[in-house]
């Protein structure tokens, strides 16, 4: 795993965003190759719609996506299983998960990453839907799949401390991506307060090397000209 | 005609690249419109899984509700207040013209009349909707003959009347049927006027308190009644005292009954009002301005003679728009007030989910660009054309 550290929040979100960026314009995607990216599933408060408010009000209707192809697991479902399991089914049809990105709670778990209250309910049971889909290793398929975890502000500082530091366990269940060989966790200052020093250190160090992740690559309207010009190889972890 | 939220055939647009108004402030928001209504995006992307079926750049452009005009006495030539054959055409045109002043819906207005006019002419205003004709007619405001001698303006003296005798009938007989009216201006220190107002508001017709020398008390009595305007305030009414406001005061009154918002219209030419007395109203009671025209026949043309109702005026000069608050506030004071004054909030005066899609493009200069009547263009300026 690679940890980067940006100073603050809007320079974490920054970097990544080009990050997510490179690897669309990497992956080539066309009509009949999608990109397919994975979110943490959001578990719905008081009532189902605060969740769909937030996904559309932060991200669908910023971008010219169609409805039909975003699928939004329910967790409201009267079978968690079967909808788990159709849910799988819908991301092996769609060539399985290019790109994950999510957060951790402060409990350790993927959830949104969220600077203020977050969406995601504590009941144990919706919980595990979530841990249940990504404990699976079927969808990190290690060649294929790259994951991004972001993590800011100072009290998830414990929960990342937890996630890179110590071992693999079942209650900080982000510490499972330690092992992922394409995983990015993105943070700022505030977020490393848990930290040993050498570690934060020692990614520092890296970040030289880590920041070609996010070089501007070709555009993807221009490639045609582009690419023909151009004989390097764009970065790729 | 409207069709509803769900009328799944209908064309899905999409303004985008502008800034609306929506809750009071200018957002960075797409407006979707579909059957002639303002359409939530969200229910569309999760519930139906559609995309718009064209988008529109609006280039950065300001995106407000269709302004909405409650006194306006005609323009380019016509006079409502003229007992002609074919009254229909004059309104006609007029709701033509002014669409492209940004105007979706309007109130024709009449001055002080005698009878016979009134039953010649309301008959032939009915309540119309907008559209590529013309801005929508929400019915006739009547202004007059009800009020004071002594301040009456313009208004002609010969044809003032009171309702002493028989208050709200001698009303209807001056009039005639009600069914077209939806405001009518009057002076409620006129004996009687107490039964007027509450059978007037009782027929959801907006009572309005003008041209009048009534002191602050009569005029909270009005509203306890049942009145909720104040005509061009400011013009045709005591002035501000300090002891005594007058209708001025009910703008800071206390006693009003309760949750009762009252509306004022004034008429921010410059000339009506010293720019900053109408800053004073403003800021005593933002809610509550809706800015009017009060234009007269004259409106469009040049010097020279015209008639208002009865009267002859003489025209000199231009007219100004004068801007003494936030742009946010001066475009609910043209669009979602009047629509409050008239109790049309859920449909007119907004661009919530839900409401007819009639609105304006404007540039930072409150220009108007062009105009849509239930998401239809009705109006676009030369520049704008492609």
């Amino acid at each position: 795993m690679k940890l980067i550290i940006l100073e603050h929040y809007s320079q974490a979100s920054e970097w990544a965003a080009k990050y997510i960026r490179n690897r669309i314009i990497q992956f080539n995607p066309g009509p009949e190759k999608y990109f397919t990216l994975g979110l943490p599933t959001g578990l719905p408060r008081d009532h189902p719609e605060s969740y769909h408010s937030f996904m559309w009000n932060n991200f669908f209707k910023h971008i010219d996506i169609h409805p039909e192809n975003t699928h939004i697991l329910d967790g409201n479902a009267v079978d968690l299983q079967a909808e788990c399991d159709a849910f799988e089914e819908k991301i092996k049809a769609a060539g399985g998960i290019e790109l994950f990105v999510g957060g951790i709670g402060p409990d350790g778990h993927i959830a949104f990453n969220e600077p203020g209250s977050s969406l995601v309910s504590r009941t144990r049971v919706k919980t595990l839907a979530m841990d249940t889909i990504l404990a699976n290793a079927r969808f990190f398929d290690g060649e294929l799949t790259k994951v991004m975890i972001l993590i800011t502000g100072a009290h998830k500082a414990f929960a990342l401390y937890k996630a890179i530091e110590e071992g693999v366990n079942h209650m900080w269940t982000v510490s499972a991506f330690q092992q992922h060989p394409r995983t990015v966790f993105v943070c700022d200052e505030d977020a490393t307060l848990e930290l040993k020093v050498k570690t934060v250190k020692y990614f520092k160090g890296l970040m030289l090397v880590h920041n070609k992740l996010v070089d501007p690559l070709y555009s993807i309207k221009e490639k045609e000209t582009e690419k023909s010009q151009s004989s390097k190889k764009p970065y790729s972890d | 005609m409207r069709g509803e939220q769900g009328a799944a055939g209908a064309r899905v647009l999409q303004f985008t690249n502008c800034r609306i108004l929506r809750g009071g402030k200018l957002l960075r928001e797409d407006l979707w419109v579909r059957g002639g209504r303002i359409l939530d995006p969200e229910k569309l992307f999760f519930e139906e899984r559609r995309v718009a079926d064209e988008r529109r750049d609006c280039g950065g452009r300001i995106l407000a509700p269709g302004f909405i005009d409650v006194q306006i006495n005609g323009g380019f030539g016509v006079d409502f207040s003229q007992a002609t054959e074919d009254v229909g055409s004059g309104v006609a045109l007029v709701a033509r013209r002014i669409l492209s002043h940004g105007v979706t819906s309007f109130c024709p207005t009449l001055v002080t009349s005698p009878p016979e006019v009134y039953h010649k002419v309301v008959p032939q205003i009915p309540v119309k909707s907008g559209g590529p004709h013309g801005a929508g007619v929400l019915g006739l405001h009547l202004e007059g003959p009800f009020i004071s001698r002594e301040k009456r303006g313009a208004h002609p003296e010969a044809h003032l009347r009171s309702f002493e005798a028989d208050a709200f009938q001698d009303l209807l007989a001056t009039y005639g049927p009600l069914d077209n009216v939806r405001i009518v201006t009057l002076a409620p220190e006129l004996g009687r006027s107490h039964e007027v107002i509450r059978a007037l508001t009782a027929r959801g017709i907006c009572v309005s308190l003008g041209h009048s020398v009534a002191d602050l008390r009569a005029a909270e009595d009005a509203v306890w009644s049942g009145a909720t305007f104040i005509t061009h305030l400011f013009n045709a009414m005591l002035p501000f005292h300090h002891r005594d406001p007058g209708i001025v005061g009910l703008l800071t009154s206390d006693r009003l009954p309760a949750g009762r918002c009252i509306f004022y219209g004034m008429i921010a030419d410059g000339t009506h009002t010293n720019p900053a007395a109408l800053r004073i109203a403003h800021r005593a009671h933002p809610q509550g301005l809706v800015l009017v025209t009060d234009a007269i026949p004259a409106l469009g043309l040049g010097n020279g003679r015209h008639t208002l109702g009865q009267q002859e005026v003489e025209v000199d000069g231009l007219t100004a728009y004068v801007a003494g608050c936030s742009m946010e506030s001066a475009l609910e004071a043209a669009s979602l007030h009047p629509a409050q004054l008239l109790g049309l909030e859920k449909s007119k005066g907004t661009l919530d989910f839900g409401a007819d899609a009639d609105f304006v493009v404007l540039d930072d200069s409150l220009h108007v660009q062009a105009t849509y009547i239930s998401g239809e263009l009705v109006w676009q300026a030369d520049a704008a054309r492609q």
